[in-house]
């Protein structure tokens, strides 16, 4: 067995007047692991997290911070302290006493406060700004009075929801290189709530997706985005093209399916085990994968031939929107490699769409 | 060259707005200062200015009945107001944080007290206190029982009011935050949500107080017969002529009711005592 889990969540449910707003989780997030919760606004990720400082108690299952059973465990008993997504900076007090809060009210020792208030502030960057008061800071700088108030308590897990939220795009990925650093610097369990995926998919050891309260998968960002184990996983990271189709022959090496590209052909050996009479399938392909031709593509690739519809260039890369005979628009992802090149093809063109079969995915959920 | 146009915020360039701000003025306080001036007027009829005295303020200060009713309004004044915050803030904030059955039922008997005409009020506590056979010759300053209990009744309404506008604009995150950090539920009333309530309790306590200490008509209906305030006093002394004794004690009343303000607004400012430890 692997390291046991800082925090356990056992069939956790939670019920707000009838609705459900997290239905039947169950989660094991390891020690020292940078854990993104990630979905949909209102997919009950927040409501997951607040769960586990406490602020909401789960209508069914348990949670277990460091094998000890929260149940009855009050917020301020919890080994876990929270970055709120208002940051919650108590305005009417300085940087100093914000970060000193949380030792003064458990009664720490009066000489031990001064030396670690000052540690905190210095792990945030925030040293020399102990007395501005918080309307004085920016929204960065609130974020990380937030950020040292609650390390300075030393949790075994440090909750965060939403913290990157309300920064403007620059100061929201200097921020996440930040907490990256801070998490493997102090070495304590984070668990953060996003609705961004990029956010999750950068700075996250795992992930979890919920959508509508439940969790729909767990995993490391790149089996995430590569292997995702549904359609709605597929569809919230990332982007991808998802055509439906139905698998019409079920050999032991291969697979055939009649779909809205036309019939394809995979070979078992490529795709794991997905054993599937004549079910619906999903076939999904990333645009990146996709390339684009004037000629029919080569065998062993599958292809399919339709008209540039739009075209949106991106500064990296640009996406071409290609219309299938069939009506579908399938998006490629081209990445704009030489300086004057100019855009990879033109609205009208007939071209061809074509990737391996190997970077198919195929999704039975 | 031509003068520019005032802009629509420029409200000092333009001389008819400037003129309604004196007359804005002048109609506000110009009474104020009469009354202030004339408790100097050495004439005991005081309609024409017969030139600059201090008698009356020692003529006042002579009148025991006088004093008396001015002490008893402060001490009324001081215990409904301070009556009157507890309960106007603990009914402010469990109009703010809880959700109950009947909840518009209680907000709005809370604003009972100030709808009704004070008239009503008077008599209805008047024929309170005489069914339930309240004591009426208790020993000073017992005898302010029912008067502080009728300033009470319509003073907390006030409090509740501006407490609970005060706590609308507070962050919830805040008291989690607190108790996140390892705090207690009295913890976090003390440190985070008393200090920002302070600014709605102090401007409610103020308002509680003015609204005591002038109160005549509730006073007038519930005060014994040996109990007098200074509202109630002073009108039984201008039914026999205005002396500038009557405008030296009013002009008391005015200095008085100005410190204990500016002393209110000094404790208003929490970040600048932040800022002085330095």
């Amino acid at each position: 067995m692997s390291a046991p889990a800082i925090v356990q969540i056992e069939g956790v449910t939670k019920r707000f007047a009838g609705v459900v707003a997290v239905d039947d989780v169950s989660l094991e997030i390891r020690p020292n692991e940078f854990f993104a919760l990630l979905g949909p606004s209102g997919c009950g990720k927040t409501t997951l997290l607040r769960i586990l400082a406490g602020f909401e108690r789960a209508s069914a299952g348990r949670v277990l911070i460091d094998d000890e059973d929260m149940a009855r465990v009050p917020p301020n008993r919890r080994p876990v302290n929270m970055v709120f997504q208002s940051y919650a900076v108590f305005p009417h007090m300085s940087v100093a006493e914000n970060v000193a809060y949380g030792l003064r009210v458990t009664g720490a020792p009066r000489p031990e406060i001064g030396p670690r208030v000052k540690d905190a502030l210095a792990m945030v960057r925030l040293s020399g700004l102990e007395e501005r008061a918080p309307d004085q800071l920016s929204g960065g700088q609130r974020q990380r009075v937030a950020l040292a108030r609650a390390l300075i308590k030393r949790p075994k897990v440090l909750l965060l929801d939403e913290p990157l939220s309300a920064l403007d795009r620059k100061l929201r990925e200097e921020m996440q290189l930040e907490l990256v650093r801070l998490q493997q610097e102090v070495g304590i369990t984070f668990v953060i709530v996003t609705h961004d995926q990029e956010e999750a998919l950068s700075m996250a050891d795992r992930i979890g997706v919920m959508d509508q309260g439940r969790l729909l998968q767990v995993a490391a960002p790149q089996e995430l985005y590569e292997t995702p184990s549904c359609r709605m996983v597929a569809d919230f990271i990332g982007k991808m093209n998802l055509f439906a189709g139905r698998v019409i022959d079920a050999r032991a090496d291969v697979l055939r399916i009649e779909s809205e590209l036309g019939e394809l052909r995979f070979e078992r050996a490529g795709l794991g085990a997905q054993e599937s009479g004549s079910a619906e399938i999903g076939v999904a392909v990333r645009p990146e994968k996709i390339r684009l031709s004037y000629a029919p593509p080569s065998d062993g690739l599958i292809g399919v031939q339709g008209r540039v519809a739009q075209l949106a260039y991106l500064g990296d890369a640009s996406l071409v929107y290609v219309d299938t005979s069939a009506g579908r628009r399938i998006t490629c992802r081209l990445p704009n490699q030489h300086r004057g090149a100019g855009m990879p093809a033109a609205v009208g063109e007939i071209c061809w769409v074509a990737w391996e079969p190997a970077d198919c995915l195929l999704l039975t959920e | 060259m031509a003068r520019e146009r005032a802009g629509p915020l420029e409200y000092s360039r333009k001389v008819w707005v400037r003129a309604w701000l004196v007359a804005t003025f002048v109609f506000l306080y110009a009474p104020i200062v009469i009354l202030i001036a004339f408790s100097f007027n050495d004439s005991r009829r005081n309609i024409v200015w017969r030139g600059f005295t201090l008698e009356y303020y020692d003529k006042a200060w002579q009148n025991a009945s006088l004093i008396e009713a001015f002490a008893n309004s402060i001490v009324i004044a001081l215990l409904a107001t301070a009556i009157s915050t507890v309960i106007g803030a603990l009914l402010a904030l469990a109009l703010w944080r809880f959700r109950f059955p009947g909840k518009p039922a209680v907000e709005g008997a809370m604003a009972l007290p100030i709808v009704i005409p004070e008239i009503c009020m008077g008599v209805a506590l008047l024929a309170f206190f005489v069914r339930t056979g309240w004591p009426t010759a208790l020993p000073w300053p017992l005898n302010l029982g029912p008067i502080v209990i009728g300033h009470v009744a319509f003073c907390f309404p006030f409090v509740a009011i501006v407490v609970r506008a005060r706590m609308a604009g507070f962050d919830r995150a805040l008291e989690e935050a607190s108790k996140d950090l390892g705090a207690g539920e009295w913890q976090t009333f003390r440190r985070i949500t008393l200090p920002y309530m302070k600014p709605g309790l102090i401007a409610g306590a103020l308002l509680a107080m003015t609204l005591s200490l002038d109160d005549f008509i509730i006073t007038f209906f519930t005060s014994g017969p040996e109990t007098l305030t200074f509202p109630v006093k002073v009108y039984s002394m201008v039914r026999f002529g205005a002396t500038p004794e009557v405008n030296a004690a009013s002009t008391a009343l005015i200095v008085v009711t100005i410190v204990l303000t500016v002393i209110a607004m000094r404790l208003q400012r929490p970040t600048q005592t932040a800022e002085a430890g330095a």
